[in-house]
């Protein structure tokens, strides 16, 4: 049935990522050999990136129901309820090896696909969020890679429309081979409209609309799989084209259809393109699909049926349409000038039928496609435990002055408004937090309600105690979104990891999983969607483990949300939740003993949810001025954040003598906030803590312009502002000279 | 008032505009489609919003200064009616020749999105009279081709017309052209037509009217634009 199709030899069935034994799961499910369309299709489903097959086992262990929730993973992207019959529906995805190997195109269609998988759920984005991981900032390509990461965010972003108005960015040697972009929308919909990918009905059209198809991305699912070796740079062509303006007209086309009724199923063709988007629309309604390529628009002249297939054009999305609906929506994609085009139809046979210039290129069992894709039980290790630090023992010549002023300008603690600030962060006109906040805050629609929306991990402690890292990760966000506020809901997660037919990296992936399901379950903060991206190695070393955490949570009086700038001089600082010097993994350890080693951390929950739950009630009832979470570079740093937002300083006390006081300034215990209380709520506050058993101590009082420790020399916060907001320009500005 | 906002394929902040104009007059504007050939009748005021109309292709503004709409935009401008271009919609007064000179890439290449600093030149205008004269206002900006540049000869008549509404100061009032942040010629943020009553700026006031998003320096525009209308 294929003619003039090259010949299928084990050497192109190893050039399609498919290993020997996942072809003969081929040969033994299909019967026969598979035609050259069919073995790219089957590369298509069964690559990692598509099948999820090395994390599927261990990601069933994720809580993801709660009464909130509406649509839990397996969909384009999660639903929670938000109340008033609103719904509130993300994802976070990442698109890590493109990004690499042409940074602009690969962040910038990372941004569109997200927000793709946002309005293919029926909901209108309202804010971006992204998670980004570079180099050593000293390594040759970090420089350009930041530049064109950035500039394809914001490129995609600020055309499309959508605020992107919080995320994270680290530096670490150890992504010098693979930076890590992860992409992250939120969307608002009607609790009542949310579209499915679930096809129903026999004989309906299934229709193809957006951009036409072209070549490129052709493979891109199955690069996305694979390691880098030398000349990673050589598979630009996987790497596919964003074009944002294309993508809005999709949007307001794909709203406009689904408010007039039109849509039955919808799903857009993301990795693995028009393969992938036809066998889940399929597969999950129990039909057959059959495409008729012919009627494919197409960019260029004599596209293949297999380069069809697996094109990974943007911009692109498959419908079925209701019956006698087809002239109405084909009447609304045209105003938006964008392509209509009947492809194909559903059938009741559950195979998956492609058809070009007459002849049969591919026909295979739907359902299988997906359900038979290789499932690993990958061999694992647990990683060992580190021993706990013990800060008396280190070898410190940095005065605490010192210390704090080399972390506030070192890179991952350095202001980051030279990113953020190409990213158009208030259109929509409903940025009540912007950026610099511990959590995003956009109001929803014209209140009172507000969305809150975090992305948080902490690699180092992933990486030397997986179990701990992930219970952080999701306990960081939690706290974040409560820190402004806002009652946590739901989370989606990226992982991103090496690759995991190594027992060390496959062990990382579990004992994370789990921590991320034991925090998510006992902070009832369940999983609703996400993105698990392997193979993030370089020459044969991995990233840190990096599962990205992106929280949602909501405000019911979006007037009510606290910031972390001190208010006003005279005021008391306390803060709430035990500090004992936990300096092990810290980022002083790091980045002033230029060592990462130790235990980190212990995230204990149950403290977790008690200390966040009584910081809430303090918002909502207006007895503090200033919150802040306490994270990564400990009290001090969390301190200079809340002086540097507001130019006031603070008068802060000896730490306490049984405490190492690097260890009390720099430690990183767990479920900490620094919050300012007026004098005249100091008793209350005191009464109410111990009430709810939470640990509160005060640390100093607000005022004049500098922050004073006794004993150590005074800092001056204006000078702290200077070395934060210059190092991210000045590296920056280096490369463009 | 009876404004109407126009929309292309590919604006985007028309629902902020509309969402300021409706806060500050009470009144919801009709979104006008780009194909259409005609303004709703009786039209006061037309907007042109922010966005990347037509993605930005060929150049900001280009594609949509041939838009079908655009012949009836004209035609209100010239029997004397208001329009209002903000950002693209500045960008495309300018390429439609509705007002003088263009909107290159900014001086360092890249998107800037951040609270600008302008001063407000003059308040004899429909759009400026709720500001004091020489006044500073906060806006932001969120453009990456808001360079304004124009000919000696256009700059020399602009500035000796006293057409230039709004240009980018330091936080002391004083114009300093070396630091502009876009690169703009004489610090330009906005100009007017010379009839007074077609008004393009990059800076985003429909983005500064909620006291819950940022400060409300944009609102006396709209303010303004109002009792302009009322008067009239």
């Amino acid at each position: 049935m294929t003619s003039a199709e090259p010949k299928i030899t084990p050497e192109l069935v190893a050039e399609h990522g498919l290993k020997p034994d996942e072809y003969e799961r081929i040969l033994k499910l299909i019967g026969r050999e598979p035609s050259f369309t069919e073995l790219g299709i089957f590369s298509a489903m069964w690559n990692e990136h598509c099948s999820y097959k090395s994390s599927r086992l261990h990601l069933r262990g994720l809580p993801t129901t709660a009464p909130w929730v509406i649509q839990g993973p397996g969909e384009n992207a999660g639903v929670i309820d938000i109340g008033d019959g609103k719904a509130a529906v993300f994802k976070m995805e990442s698109h890590n090896h493109p990004s690499y190997i042409e940074p602009h195109q690969g962040a910038a269609t990372g941004v569109g696909g997200i927000l793709r998988d946002v309005f293919t759920m029926g909901a209108r984005p309202i804010a971006a969020l992204n998670a980004l991981r570079f180099g050593d900032p000293k390594h040759p390509r970090t420089r350009h890679l930041v530049a064109g990461v950035v500039g394809g965010i914001g490129s995609y972003g600020n055309s499309f429309g959508v605020p992107t108005v919080g995320g994270l960015v680290g530096f670490h040697t150890r992504y010098d081979g693979n930076c890590l972009v992860n992409a992250m929308a939120v969307g608002l919909a009607d609790a009542d409209k949310i579209f499915y990918a679930k096809a129903t009905g026999v004989g309906l059209p299934v229709v193809y609309l957006g951009s036409k198809t072209g070549r490129d991305g052709i493979h891109g699912a199955t690069m996305a799989s694979a390691e880098f070796g030398e000349g990673a740079e050589e598979k630009r062509p996987t790497v596919q084209v964003g074009d944002p303006f294309a993508e809005k007209l999709l949007l307001e086309a794909c709203l406009e259809i689904m408010e007039a009724g039109c849509v039955v199923a919808i799903q857009d063709m993301g990795a693995a393109g028009l393969t992938c988007s036809a066998v889940e629309m399929g597969a999950k309604g129990d039909l057959g699909i059959e495409l008729d390529l012919d009627n494919v628009p197409c960019r260029e002249a004599g596209m293949s049926a297999y380069e069809m297939m697996l094109s990974e054009s943007q911009e692109r999305m498959l419908m079925v349409i209701a019956p006698g609906k087809e002239e109405q929506a084909e009447a609304i994609f045209r105003k938006w000038g964008l392509d209509f085009a009947i492809v194909g139809h559903t059938t009741d046979d559950l195979r998956f039928v492609v058809k070009h210039k007459g002849e049969v290129k591919a026909d295979l069992p739907i359902k299988e496609l997906g359900d038979e894709a290789p499932l690993y039980d990958r061999p694992w290790v647990e990683t060992p435990k580190q021993q706990r630090i013990d800060p008396a023992a280190l070898d410190i010549s940095a005065t605490i002055p010192g210390a704090l002023e080399r972390l506030v300008g070192s890179p991952d603690f350095a202001s980051k408004r030279w990113i953020w600030e190409q990213y158009d962060h208030l259109i929509l006109n409903n940025t009540v937090q912007r950026p610099g906040g511990d959590a995003a805050v956009v109001r929803v629609e014209d209140g009172p309600k507000g969305l809150a929306m975090s992305c948080d991990v902490t690699p180092r402690y992933c990486e030397a105690d997986p179990f701990e890292g992930g219970k952080q990760a999701v306990a960081e966000a939690w706290r974040n979104i409560t820190a402004v506020g806002a009652t946590p809901l739901a989370l989606t997660d990226n992982l991103n990891f090496g690759n995991p037919e190594k027992p060390e990296i496959m062990g990382q992936l579990v004992g994370c999983l789990r921590g991320i399901a034991a925090a998510a379950k006992e902070l009832d903060f369940p999983v609703v969607s996400g993105n698990v991206s392997l193979y993030n190695e370089t020459n044969g070393r991995g990233i840190l483990p990096t599962p990205t955490i992106g929280g949602v949570g909501v405000l019911d009086d979006v007037e009510k949300m606290a910031t972390l700038d001190f208010k006003d001089s005279g005021e008391i600082i306390f803060v709430i939740g035990a500090t004992t010097g936990w300096l092990g993994q810290s980022a002083f350890l790091s980045e002033i003993l230029d060592r990462e080693d130790g235990a980190p951390p212990p995230v204990d929950l149950a403290l977790e949810r008690r200390n966040g739950d009584f910081v809430r009630a303090l918002i909502a009832d207006s007895l503090v001025t200033a919150v802040h979470d306490v994270s990564d570079g400990g009290l001090l740093v969390a301190l200079t954040e809340m002086a540097l937002a507001s130019g006031i300083g603070a008068n802060l006390i000896a730490p306490p003598a049984e405490i190492n006081p690097y260890g009390f300034w720099f430690g990183e215990d767990q479920a900490r906030y620094v919050v300012t209380v007026e004098s005249g709520s100091k008793a209350l506050v005191l009464r109410r803590a111990e009430t709810a058993g939470v640990t509160l101590a005060k640390l100093g009082t607000t005022g004049g312009d500098r922050l004073n420790i006794p004993g150590e020399r005074p800092i001056v916060v204006d000078a702290l502002r200077e070395r934060h907001e210059a190092w991210l320009p000045i590296y920056m500005g280096a490369g463009l000279m | 008032m009876k404004s109407a906002v126009i929309v292309f394929p590919g604006s985007n902040r028309e629902g902020d505009v509309a969402r300021a104009l409706q806060i500050v007059s009470g009144v919801k504007p009709a979104l006008v489609w780009h194909a259409d050939t005609a303004l709703p009748a009786g039209t006061d005021l037309v907007v042109l919003p922010g966005g990347f109309s037509y993605g930005d292709y060929l150049r900001c503004g280009a594609i949509a200064a041939r838009a079908a709409i655009m012949d009836a935009v004209r035609e209100h401008a010239a029997r004397g009616g208001l329009v209002l271009g903000i950002c693209n919609g500045f960008q495309i007064l300018c390429e439609s020749g509705l007002l003088p000179g263009v909107l290159v890439r900014n001086a360092r290449l890249r998107f800037i999105c951040r609270e600008a600093l302008l001063k407000v030149e003059r308040n004899d205008t429909p759009f400026t009279r709720r500001y004091a004269k020489g006044a500073v206002v906060r806006y932001p900006v969120a453009h990456g081709e808001g360079n304004y540049t124009a000919d000696a000869d256009t700059l020399k008549r602009l500035e000796d017309e006293g057409r230039v509404v709004f240009r980018y100061v330091l936080p002391d009032g004083r114009r300093d052209d070396a630091q502009v942040l876009n690169g703009a010629a004489n610090s330009i943020a906005g100009i007017v037509s010379e009839k007074l009553n077609v008004l393009g700026l990059m800076p985003h006031p429909e983005n500064h009217v909620d006291p819950l998003v940022g400060p409300t320096d944009g609102r006396a525009l709209f303010e303004s634009l109002v009792g302009a209308l009322e008067k009239a």
